[in-house]
């Protein structure tokens, strides 16, 4: 057995600011993850599609314009029409704290602010899946 | 002449010596220092103390020279701001044009001298409100611009002939400006006296921001025309600010910011120059957006160094002869990298150094951050505050009473030219690799800003970079910051006039004056001109990025990292 | 549909169930205990797609040229599989997989899978690896096949020994006149892509791969198997430069000019392998291989497993210390096993 966790790194809706997801990608690939990244741009079907092909266990979605009340609903949505309901999602970027419960309501296992340290980020996916950290 | 002769800097190196083997050491033996290492927010190692020998050839004349002259090192005016404070503008916008025309009236009344427009991700995308890719994107990051009749509204009751507007569009801004022209023209005034910005800096979008469309080649074609066309028509207005912020905000050092903004720069001056243009009829309009981050002093020689850099490169790379050629003139926004979601108030003292730091660099204009942007779209409180910080920097702190005060300081000399070498080092690598534009497209510079930002991270994520509220000092308060409420009917308002638009102007013309833009496009005459005719008859944004988009072709970028 | 078993996935797997493809992937790749069942089940439905091996040196746009050749292939109503492999960190384990961000024309499509490989353990476990999930994609009834490699040298010699057309890309300026030279992929070539080939220098790239393909191609080449060399021999059809002669294509992949010519290229290659019975050389050529290694993996698994530890260990301290030759002590051992 060589079981790697995978994780999907997505920019969704037209926002183009990517440093916090690169940033991320590069974190987790140094946790030991498989990190997918699909750079910008990327509309709630392009991201569950690629979730589904890659068999991730994670999407982590980056947002900083505003529009995750939008578009987090329609990438959860697009995950279940593919039977994908299992997988972990986190959102991160700019998110008024008042929008946090209703996120996590619809699903999302964790909501990462500007200033979080990456090993946050690990460590709720390692809970997430249910794993102890090393 | 260098400032220190041979015989004192001898002496002074015994003096350091000395100083090294007795004091110092007996201090080192008693109390070891707090850190192994010294940097600053560039990772740049600092010194534990700075002398003349630091900068042992330093020539003054050479080096700095008289504020308002060649090279501008101590800025671009002779008095500074004993003469006038810099501008303080605050960058606005959200919702529809009515909301954001009521804050720009607000921000007028207290005090601020310039408008700023945030315009939201479809109108920077060049998308009608109601696309389909717009969807859930409608006036949360600025305010949506569709049509002239938005822009109409946007300006209602300001004069636009007598204030100066600063546009933040990039791949569409062709035709915003052509909108608020056509605007402007509308309230009765003369294109040729409009005063402000529109940062049409394509490039950093590239590298940075990723708000581009169109490929590099179409893309820096239409920087071009428009800065033909305002060198021909619109004598007053800056027609690209050539932006570091955004690469900073990517991830870049200060020194990577410098030299990839002037480089930008360089490539915009080329292109212009190859159009056929007259150095000294563009050069003067060409401004420019600098970030300041935390990093005080690197701040500081940051500004002073890209004066020294431009003024020489126009004038001994590209032989320009008038001094407002040479002149770096610049626009600068405290980093919202550097916010944190975590105890937002200490953004306030952030910023306030941040803001300090961009004075005491001589800024033309500034824009100070909200507390509350790292969380949501900035309350009118928390603009009110961040504008305040400016105020009291001008009227309080003392700093605006006398020209570049830090010049001659040991360690900020030592630092201007350090990151002028340094740019120095990057442009070479730029020309090695081709350009500015085989740089984007082999990956160059988003990697150099990857590399950056995964480093500056990491420092705080291995605690041997600290910020306070995040990786020290860290409270778990509850976070009590009134957020901005938009107008809930505000998205359907929007759409109902967008469709009224359409429904009530004459669509022949609109079908016209878009055939006309699209022959335009295939050619290679100016297309300001084309745009204006169709912006006049009300075609809408979407319509005609759409047809640039058909001609031109979309671009994805073809690397990562 | 259970997909947790392996008649379920395979089911769903050969109805056409993407979710079932990807989770059989990762049963391959994770060597779970249902990987080899599901290997057995879906081995017999394999056979029928074309796979095309593109490799090449990083800064090609090898990527960007296998989102092209897909999208032709889409055009002619062929569906594609696509593996995109990328190194594991040696540090943390970890991989960062960024393929699809140029393959984003192809999202969406229903007649294409793409899948990101990170290269894992050793090179030959991931030859293995991926030679099955070809074999998973090639039953699930893809109809082309493209499995694109990091070009780092010999690793890829492997991997590609496993398609039927190799596609080496090269591009202008990047530092060597032809990167094939170092990298040692020449010879597996079946095609050239000039990718790039807008750039200044182009015509040198091409006149310097012309010069080398005069030179002839030798006649047998070594493959990288779990860090050893292994000669493998080249079909006789390869050999005899009259029948096959690697064309050299000009291709921009940005803007997809040339890359009708590549898949013509990449088709006609596929037709003369099927008439010429080159096909099935190649394949009788990869089973060999494949026979060979499996069955040398499982020996040394099924030896190591006799041999008492501590016996095991004596005799690594003994080849250590010089008292004995590695040749003697493994024949010691394998002596040893027989008896028992």
């Amino acid at each position: 057995m060589d079981r790697k966790v995978r994780v999907l790194v997505a920019k969704p809706g037209l926002d183009g600011h990517d440093r916090g997801a690169k940033v991320i990608a590069r974190a987790l690939r140094d946790a030991g993850y498989e990190v997918i990244y699909t750079g910008i741009r990327q509309t709630p079907e392009m991201i569950a599609e690629a979730a589904l092909q890659e068999d991730v266990d994670v999407v982590g979605l980056s947002i900083l314009s505003g529009a995750h009340m939008a578009l987090v609903p329609r990438v959860l949505d697009e995950l279940k029409k593919r039977g994908l309901d299992d997988v972990v999602v986190l959102v991160g970027g700019i998110i008024p704290d008042e929008d946090v419960p209703a996120l996590l309501d619809m699903g999302v296992a964790g909501v990462f602010g500007p200033g979080t340290l990456t090993s946050e980020i690990v460590e709720t996916i390692e809970k997430a899946l249910g794993r102890e950290l090393a | 002449m260098p400032l220190f002769n041979e015989e004192h800097l001898q002496r002074l190196s015994q003096t350091f010596n000395r100083w090294k083997d007795t004091t110092l050491r007996k201090t080192l033996e008693r109390r070891p220092e707090r850190l192994k290492k010294f940097m600053t927010t560039s990772s740049r190692p600092v010194s534990r103390l700075y002398t003349p020998l630091d900068i042992a050839d330093f020539d003054y004349e050479q080096q700095l020279g008289m504020p308002g002259e060649f090279p501008f090192t101590r800025g671009v005016h002779s008095t500074m701001y004993r003469g006038r404070l810099w501008t303080m503008r605050m960058f606005a916008g959200f919702g529809t044009a009515e909301e954001t025309n009521q804050r720009f009236k607000y921000l007028l009344e207290q005090g601020q001298t310039g408008l700023s427009v945030a315009f939201d991700m479809p109108t920077l995308y060049g998308y009608d409100t109601d696309a389909p890719e717009a969807v859930g994107e409608f006036g949360k990051c600025g305010v949506a611009v569709s049509s002239l009749a938005d822009m109409e509204i946007l300006f209602d009751g300001i004069p636009m002939g007598e204030v100066s507007t600063s546009m933040t569009i990039n791949s569409p801004a062709a035709i915003i400006w052509a909108m608020y022209i056509v605007a402007a023209e509308k309230q009765g005034y003369d294109r040729r006296i409009l005063r402000g910005t529109i940062q049409n800096d394509i490039l950093k979008e590239f590298i940075a921001q990723k708000e581009f469309i169109f490929p590099p080649e179409p893309s820096m074609r239409l920087v071009t025309d428009t800065v033909e066309f305002g060198t021909h028509e619109m004598p007053y207005w800056n027609t690209i600010s050539i932006s570091g912020y955004h690469i900073r905000e990517a991830g870049a050092t200060a020194a990577q910011e410098l030299a990839f903004t002037l480089a930008d720069g360089f490539a915009y001056v080329e292109a212009a120059l190859e159009r056929g243009l007259d150095i000294d009829a563009f050069a003067p309009r060409f401004s420019f957006f600098f970030n300041v981050h935390n990093d005080f002093f690197e701040e500081i020689a940051k500004f002073r160094a890209a004066r020294r850099i431009w003024a020489r490169a126009m004038k001994e790379k590209y032989g320009a002869q008038n001094p407002r050629s040479w002149m770096l003139r610049t626009h600068a926004q405290t980093s919202g990298a550097s916010l944190t979601a975590q105890q937002p108030e200490n953004n306030i003292v952030r910023v306030a150094i941040q803001a300090l730091a961009a004075v005491l660099g001589g800024t033309q204009s500034l824009h100070t951050n909200s507390m509350d942007e790292a969380l949501a779209l900035p309350s009118e409180k928390a603009v009110t505050i961040a504008l305040r910080t400016q105020q009291i920097i001008a009227h309080e702190s003392g700093v605006a009473n006398t020209v570049d005060p830090l010049a001659g300081s040991y360690f900020v000399e030592k630092l201007t030219d350090e990151l002028e070498e340094d740019a120095n080092r990057y442009f070479r690598q730029i020309e090695a690799l081709g350009g500015v534009i085989r740089g984007i497209e082999t990956g160059y510079f988003q990697r150099e800003l990857a590399e950056s930002a995964y480093r500056y991270q990491m420092e705080i994520d291995n605690r041997e970079r600290i910020i306070v509220g995040v990786n020290e000092y860290v409270a778990e308060e509850p976070i009590e910051i009134p957020i901005l409420e938009m107008d809930p009917q505000g998205y359907e308002r929007q759409v109902a006039r967008l469709n009224r638009v359409r429904a009530e102007r004459d669509n022949g013309a609109v079908e016209k004056a878009l055939r006309e833009l699209e022959d335009a496009a295939r050619g290679d005459e100016n297309l300001m001109y084309p745009i204006i005719e169709a912006v006049k008859v009300y075609a809408t944004l979407g319509e005609m990025m759409g047809v640039l988009r058909k001609v031109f072709g979309e671009y994805h970028e073809p690397v990562f990292f | 549909m259970d997909l947790s078993t392996v008649s379920g996935l395979t089911e769903a797997l050969l109805a056409g169930d993407r979710r079932a493809l990807a989770r059989v992937i990762s049963h391959i790749e994770n060597n779970t205990e249902l990987a080899r069942p599901l290997l057995a089940a879906l081995y017999p439905k394999s056979g029928r797609a074309h796979i095309i091996g593109v490799t090449g040196s990083p800064g090609t746009g090898k990527s960007t040229l296998v989102n092209a050749i897909a999208q032709i292939y889409r055009g002619r109503e062929l569906s594609v599989g696509i593996i995109a492999i990328d190194p594991t960190s040696p540090f943390s384990g970890g991989a960062l997989l960024g393929d699809r961000v140029r393959m984003r024309d192809l999202a969406g499509d229903p007649g294409v899978f793409i899948r990101s490989m990170a290269t894992r353990g050793s090179l030959g476990g991931l030859a293995q690896a991926t030679a099955d999930v070809i074999m998973i994609l090639d039953a699930a009834g893809f109809d082309r096949i493209i499995v694109e490699t990091v070009g780092v040298g010999q690793s890829e010699v492997e991997i590609a020994s496993a398609a039927y057309t190799t596609v080496v890309v090269e591009a202008p300026g990047l530092g060597d006149e032809v990167q094939a030279i170092k990298a040692g992929v020449l010879e597996i070539a079946d095609i050239f892509a000039v990718n790039k080939a807008d750039r200044e220098g182009v015509e040198r790239t091409v006149m310097a791969l012309k010069m080398m393909l005069s030179l002839g191609v030798p006649d047998r080449f070594q493959v990288m198997h779990h860090g050893r060399m292994l000669p493998v021999e080249i079909p006789q059809a390869r050999r005899d430069a009259s029948a096959w002669t690697p064309p050299i294509i000009k291709t921009v992949a940005t803007s997809g000019q040339g890359a009708t010519e590549l898949v013509e290229a990449i088709e006609n290659h596929r037709l003369y392998l099927e008439q010429s019975g080159g096909r099935l050389l190649r394949d009788r050529l990869r089973a060999a291989t494949e026979l060979r290694m499996i069955l040398r993996d499982y020996l040394l698994e099924r030896t190591l497993a006799q041999i008492p530890q501590e016996k095991l260990q004596r005799t690594i301290e003994d080849v250590a210390s010089r008292k004995i030759d590695p040749y003697s002590a493994v024949r010691h051992l394998v002596n040893e096993v027989a008896k028992v």
